[in-house]
């Protein structure tokens, strides 16, 4: 359950429109169902009473919409971010994404996303009516009982290694301010480290022939910004709206990955969006574990205009085979 | 009578100040190394972003090395220390993936390291051999 | 109509399998995917699959030909082969409904080869929905998921299967399986059962009123598309989940040693969807993501004697990254015309 209401929202958003200091309030606007929710523009205080939500489905991280939104605002945008979207948001900034004077941050605490697909494998089909609260209600119509579900069990990916509760970037807080948390997000990489290569090659082998090369991990990464993507340019050569083999699935998240080495905050929203559930985020991680294993510790987002591991060096930085020595493989 | 030993295929990319004039100075004494390297000439290391790296793999390299001007030395002052940190990474994923991490080299040659050059192909070129070819990040279009 | 056990699920799949290769939904890390049937592998109660069946014959990439240079001549090997015989078995009705969709456009003039094979060859064994889920909206577009269609249908009831031919090529394989015959009345119940259970859904009040044929002008400069495509992130998980997309690309591989023809899935959600020579038809997300329901609710049915280019499967409902979708579409362009 989220400790702020949707109505201290709609009422913050609400009384920043009204007295002019904002145009416009990115926000979560409500679906056919209670967990689909698309994220939005209001302008009104009449469409936020409508349709504005707030509630365990609201996973989008609204930081890469701002590049494209503050470009056409007339005058500043708010914008809703939880801890983890404040990371991707200072890191956008210091890559000069957007314009900061143009968007007004109001920092909300977050206490974990749910995932859908959990609650679909806890209630099964024909979800009618979700409810959140201190536990998940599910109805179905299936059952006229409703299904009582602790979020903890149905708790995003993302969030089970939730890595700060700590807003990083605001120019309001609504609720408290949590910390950085101590967490295992990289026990996954670490155990897949310790396998055989064989292993390793398998379990990636198995992953990633799934992909449908549907781009909705580059597509809604706030680290991939682009303005014309490399697999979507016909005169990079290497262009490809679809795997034709294994090469070239592997080749697209080696290289989605790796041009946002240094750069991703571990939002988690790639896997998150994955419809194969790959989880990319291993990749990702991967990367930021190496980074932090040879070159320091480094959170991307962490502050504005820090310079990104990859654009940096020392003359002592480790060779290559060192690497592998240092792991004391 | 022929035997159908295999043949690896190697490339190697070479920094046009150090590594590329260090293979030149290797032919010029006549030191021998493996015609299965195939140089191409960047104008730095750094030049080599993952995409060649991989696309050499595509297109039915079985070894992939990169060769720089030693730390310091860059032409560009500092090049090859991002080419480093660059390809750290990388290898360490194509590792991570379970692809063999001996196909994929770092070295430094200077233009003075004639003899560097051949040992380091030669024993690359071994190492790629006892290997064998490169299944694991192959594209089976590109084999004849 | 035919009758066996559920318990002798396992050797009819033996005898389909004895003749062509047969695919089923099975469940593979928690998804159900179509999957080769071998010995050992069960049929997954999943409703639907995450890839659509349409794979099988509109395969996501294909090769159509080859190019050889060899000094001044080219060679043009064509590499058309025909399909071998295959069974899809476990397709809902949904997606039977799609291969009419997608015959309607491969199979007129000019006449998709490739094809047409894999359609020839291909025997399509579909299975009634029991237990529809909220994405589903198939009644909307008429479908009705307890008579599946395809060239035999099934029943799956707890202890039995009932099987139906509905074509002469599924009247062969059926009666090449010996199964007891019955009387139709056998799943009736059943019937009855779902369509409640229809009536029940989310989605079932949603219609197609305000699309089809005609409305181009009425809808295409409706300004509501703004709105609902302005968080649209223009990734392709829509269409290459989708049933019915049947866009594509064709594109050149040069191997080094030779030049591979092949055509692949296209989103008209890519910046360079359908991008020629002078540029593109298309240049913002909205026009791209209007391109996508106009095509299925408007320009389609305009073209098919008013049949509509979405047969209400969910998958899109169910994997967009923002939950935008075609339900979403509908409800607010459909039904209110002024």
């Amino acid at each position: 359950m989220q400790k702020i209401t949707r109505n201290a929202l709609i009422e913050k958003a609400a009384s920043l429109l009204e007295n002019g200091s904002v145009c416009a309030v990115l926000g979560w606007r409500k679906g056919e169902f209670d967990y689909d929710v698309t994220p939005s523009v209001f302008t009104t205080t009449e469409d936020l009473n409508a349709e504005f939500v707030w509630n365990d489905f609201c996973g989008a991280n609204f930081s890469k919409y701002l590049i494209q939104k503050t470009r056409k605002a007339e005058g500043k945008l708010l914008v809703f971010l939880k801890p983890c979207d404040t990371y991707s948001f200072n890191q956008l900034l210091t890559e000069h994404r957007f314009d900061r004077e143009k968007v007004y941050v109001v920092g909300i605490p977050c206490e974990g996303m749910a995932d859908i697909n959990k609650v679909r494998e806890a209630v099964g089909d024909g979800i009618s009516e979700i409810e959140c609260g201190e536990k998940i209600a599910v109805s179905t119509i299936y059952s006229d009982e409703k299904i009582l579900i602790d979020p903890k069990d149905v708790l995003a990916e993302r969030c089970i290694n939730c890595k700060s509760k700590k807003h990083v970037a605001f120019d309001e807080l609504l609720g408290e301010d949590g910390d950085v948390i101590e967490n295992a997000r990289f026990d996954e990489v670490a155990k897949l480290e310790a396998m055989t290569p064989d292993e390793r090659f398998a379990f990636w082998q198995n992953e990633l022939s799934r992909c449908i090369r549907c781009n909705a991990c580059r597509d809604v990464c706030p680290a991939c910004t682009c303005e014309k993507c490399v697999f979507d340019n016909p005169k990079s050569g290497v262009e490809n709206k679809a795997p034709a083999n294994e090469f070239e699935e592997k080749m697209f998240h080696i290289i989605r990955a790796f041009h946002v080495a240094g750069r991703c905050t571990d939002c988690g929203e790639c896997s998150r969006v994955c419809p194969q559930h790959i989880p990319l985020h291993l990749l990702n991680r991967k990367f930021i574990k190496d980074i932090n294993e040879f070159y320091g510790d480094y959170q991307a987002g962490a502050e504005v205009g820090s310079r990104a591991p990859l654009v940096n060096y020392t003359e002592g930085d480790l060779e290559p085979s060192e690497a592998f020595e240092r792991r004391g493989e | 009578m022929q035997v159908n030993e295999y043949k690896p295929l190697i490339v190697a990319f070479c920094c046009n100040w150090c590594s590329y004039a260090g293979a030149d100075l290797a032919g010029n004494n006549r030191l021998n190394y493996p015609a299965d390297v195939k140089i191409i000439r960047v104008p730095c290391s750094c030049r080599v972003n993952p995409m060649f790296v991989l696309r050499a793999f595509q297109r039915g390299a079985d070894g992939v090395i990169l060769c720089g001007c030693h730390p310091g030395d860059c032409h560009y002052t500092s090049g090859n220390y991002y080419t480093r940190r660059r390809m750290t990474l990388l290898f360490s994923m194509l590792d991570y993936l379970g692809i063999e991490r001996e196909r994929t080299r770092l070295e430094w040659v200077s233009a003075a390291e004639g003899a560097k050059f051949a040992a380091t192909m030669n024993d690359f070129a071994e190492k790629i051999k006892a290997l064998g070819e490169n299944k694991r990040l192959e594209d089976l279009r590109c084999k004849k | 109509m035919f009758k066996c056990s559920i318990d002798s699920i396992n050797s009819i799949f033996e005898k389909l399998a004895s003749n062509a290769t047969l695919y089923l939904p099975a469940d593979k890390d928690g998804r159900a995917e179509y999957t080769k049937w071998e010995n050992g592998t069960e049929w997954s109660d999943a409703l639907n699959t995450v890839k659509s069946p349409k794979d099988f014959f509109f395969p996501q990439v294909q090769d159509l030909m080859k190019f050889k240079v060899s000094g001044k001549s080219i060679s043009v090997d064509d590499i058309r082969k025909e399909s071998e015989d295959f069974i899809v078995f476990g397709v809902r009705a949904c997606d039977v409904r799609s291969f009419d969709i997608l015959d309607r456009v491969f199979l007129v003039e000019p006449y998709d080869s490739y094809y047409a094979s894999s359609r020839e060859h291909g025997v399509i064994i579909s299975v009634a929905c029991t237990r529809p889920t909220e994405t589903c909206f198939c009644k909307t577009f008429g479908i009705d998921c307890t008579n599946p269609g395809g060239d035999i249908s099934v029943w799956k009831t707890e202890d039995s299967l009932y099987w139906q031919a509905n074509t002469e090529k599924g009247e062969k394989l059926l009666s090449s399986l010996g199964l007891e015959e019955c009387d139709e009345s056998a799943v009736e119940a059943q019937k009855e059962s779902t369509k409640k259970i229809l009536d029940k859904l989310p989605l079932a009040n949603l219609t197609t009123d305000g699309f089809g044929g005609g409305k181009t002008k009425e809808l295409f400069d409706r300004p509501e598309w703004k709105s609902l495509s302005e968080s649209c992130l223009g990734c392709g998980t829509c269409t290459f989940v989708c049933p019915t997309c049947q866009c594509y690309d064709v594109k050149d591989f040069n191997t080094g040693n030779e030049i591979i023809r092949f055509r692949c899935w296209d989103s008209c959600m890519y910046s360079d969807f359908t991008k020629m020579a002078h540029g593109n038809n298309r240049i913002s997300q909205v026009e791209r993501f209007r391109q996508r329901f106009m095509h299925k609710l408007v320009y389609y049915p305009e073209n098919n004697d008013g049949i509509f280019g979405c047969v209400g499967c969910g998958r899109c409902l169910a994997k967009c990254p923002i939950s935008m979708n075609i339900a979403k579409v509908m409800r607010t362009m459909g039904g209110n015309e002024e």
